[in-house]
């Protein structure tokens, strides 16, 4: 048995952009959501959620003291905010892409 | 002259980014009693932007905005005696200087000393060096499109120098954000350039305040999950930080918005791809020992940065001739509207390869209000309605300005109930980045006065 648990319901997401490379921090909202994403939220589930957008390996560094997460999905901006023609070129939209994540946790 | 002092210095954010707003900067000029107040008016784009300004006007290349910032803001920075640093120079920080003498004079500030850092500009040393260019992963002569502009990110020397020098408003053109704030607190508190520890709590505190609104509740706020009182008249932050760099971060009562930790730690985050190794000119920072503690009502303690030695070479921002940007765009709503844009979209594909000959891969198709913002990447149920956007990079104008002009066409000659189309034409500046080793960058102070 599994329960399926929404992104948006366990933290929040500031999106930022470096070149073609989106930057996700994710905050969780209490310590157990923390707990519950340093196992269930890894880079291969973001990397999954963002398909073939991401042209290469997503990396996550973790920050318990906030607590929060980094990752860096690469690719995703295609040229980035000076290169591509698209209306949201920072990819400023795309924390609340990452908030619609449906997270399937086993139960205990 | 360095002035070493002991008790706390407040900086204040009065910009986040070029077009940002200006009442919140004169609410901090008027009752902040701030000691700087800090313009952050420069991204990668606005640099390469401005470039392509001072090429057709030498006199332009500055931001357009920084007569109606200062003058806003100097009456009241001359009363309370607050310095002013900003790098709304641009791409012309000697053309910002001047106007901004001319701006002195008017308002009756006749001593005002404004001071020009420039030296950013890199462009014969970038040609000599042929630097390997990050996006490509090639050398810069094995480029084709036209180099028009190079600008290294300087460190906070000549800020530092340009307030020794007694400068009541410091005008830089490309300077590392941090930076910015980096040279009053050194100016103040002469911190050598190689206490790494301080530079990177100092680098903490820029980096929390360049966004200005960021901090405040801006590109936070959620009406569900991050409610933020008084949006409209979000105030901006302001640091106290002493001479160990231990900061307090809050904004002015009365002000709206909100300033806890978890704006904090959004802001800490924002555009680091990673928190260990925060590279700037002046240090590397590392932000994961990072720690906010509420003091009360808007007031925060920031703690735990550190830092290590900075790198031996520069990043600069290179422009580069980029073509055109051609846009259309127009409204389909209710019954099957998905449908009808997808159809306009084939006839306005058609028509530019056959009649204008734009290749179909130079296209970027976009169906607004159907998620086109996730980019394909999410299932949406049929919409309401759908605003189709067609936009291309093309090197011609002729051919960028057809895309709208297809667009428009399909009022008469396109699916039913097309309306309120829009076009657009711009040029593009393309932007790369590269390294430049630090003795090819010789950054340089003048002090101009009315």
């Amino acid at each position: 048995m599994s329960t399926r648990l929404r992104l948006d319901d366990l933290a929040d997401v500031r999106a930022g952009d470096k070149g073609d490379t989106l930057m996700l921090a994710v905050f969780p909202r209490d310590d157990e959501a923390f707990a519950l994403l340093t196992t269930h939220l890894t880079s291969a589930v973001v990397a999954a959620h963002f398909g073939p957008r991401a042209t290469g390996e997503v990396r996550r560094h973790v920050l318990p003291g906030l607590p929060a997460f980094v990752f860096q999905v690469p690719g995703v901006l295609g040229g980035g905010v000076t290169g591509s023609a698209l209306l949201d070129g920072h990819g400023k939209t795309l924390s609340y892409h990452l908030l619609t994540l449906v997270l399937d946790v086993p139960d205990d | 002259m360095v002035l070493v002092t002991t008790g706390t210095l407040r900086l204040g954010a009065g910009a986040g980014f070029a077009g940002d707003r200006i009442d919140p900067a004169v609410e901090l000029a008027r009752r902040g009693a701030l000691d700087y107040l800090v313009f952050e008016c420069l991204g990668e784009r606005t640099v390469a932007a401005a470039q392509a300004r001072r090429l057709a006007d030498p006199g332009a290349g500055y931001d357009p905005l920084l007569a109606a910032r200062l003058e806003a803001v100097l009456p009241h920075c001359a009363a309370a005696g607050t310095t002013v640093v900003t790098n709304s120079g641009a791409a012309n920080p000697d053309a910002a200087g001047e106007h901004t003498v001319r701006l002195a004079k008017e308002l009756g500030l006749a001593s005002l000393r404004v001071a020009v850092v420039t030296g950013d500009d890199v462009l014969d040393a970038v040609r000599g060096l042929d630097p390997v260019l990050w996006e490509t992963g090639r050398r810069l002569s094995e480029c084709d499109d036209e180099l028009i502009s190079a600008n290294a990110y300087l460190g906070c020397a000549p800020v530092v120098e340009a307030l020794a020098a007694g400068a009541d408003v410091v005008l830089t053109g490309r300077l590392a954000d941090p930076a910015l704030y980096l040279g009053p607190l050194v100016h103040t508190f002469g911190w050598a350039e190689d206490d790494y520890e301080l530079l990177g709590r100092a680098t903490m505190v820029g980096h929390l305040l360049e966004c200005a609104g960021q901090l405040t509740g801006g590109y936070f706020a959620d009406p569900v999950t991050k409610p933020v009182p008084d949006l409209a008249w979000l105030g901006f932050p302001f640091a106290d930080v002493d001479p160990g760099c231990d900061a307090v971060l809050g904004k002015l009562p009365g002000t709206g918005g909100r300033l806890d930790p978890r704006t904090c730690a959004e802001q800490l985050l924002y555009e680091v791809d990673d928190p260990a190794a925060y590279v700037t000119p002046d240090v590397v920072a590392d932000f994961t020992g990072v720690t906010f503690t509420s003091l009360g009502e808007d007031r925060v303690r920031a703690r735990g940065a550190s830092g290590r030695a900075r790198p031996d070479a520069l990043k600069a921002t290179l422009g580069f001739r980029g073509g055109w940007l051609g846009e259309g765009q127009i409204t389909y709503a209710g019954p099957r509207c998905l449908d009808r844009a997808r159809w306009a979209a084939d006839v306005v594909r058609e028509r530019l390869a056959a009649v204008h000959g734009v290749d179909g891969d130079a296209l970027d198709v976009e169906y607004i209000g159907a998620a086109a913002a996730f980019r394909g990447l999410a299932d949406v149920p049929e919409p309401a309605e759908v605003r189709l956007r067609v936009s291309a990079r093309v090197a011609s104008r002729r051919q960028a300005a057809a895309v709208g002009w297809e667009v428009e066409s399909l009022y008469t000659n396109g699916p039913a109930g097309g309306g309120g189309a829009r076009t657009d034409l711009r040029e593009v500046v393309a932007v790369r980045s590269c390294l430049v080793p630090r003795d090819h960058v010789r950054p340089t102070v003048r002090v101009v006065t009315p």
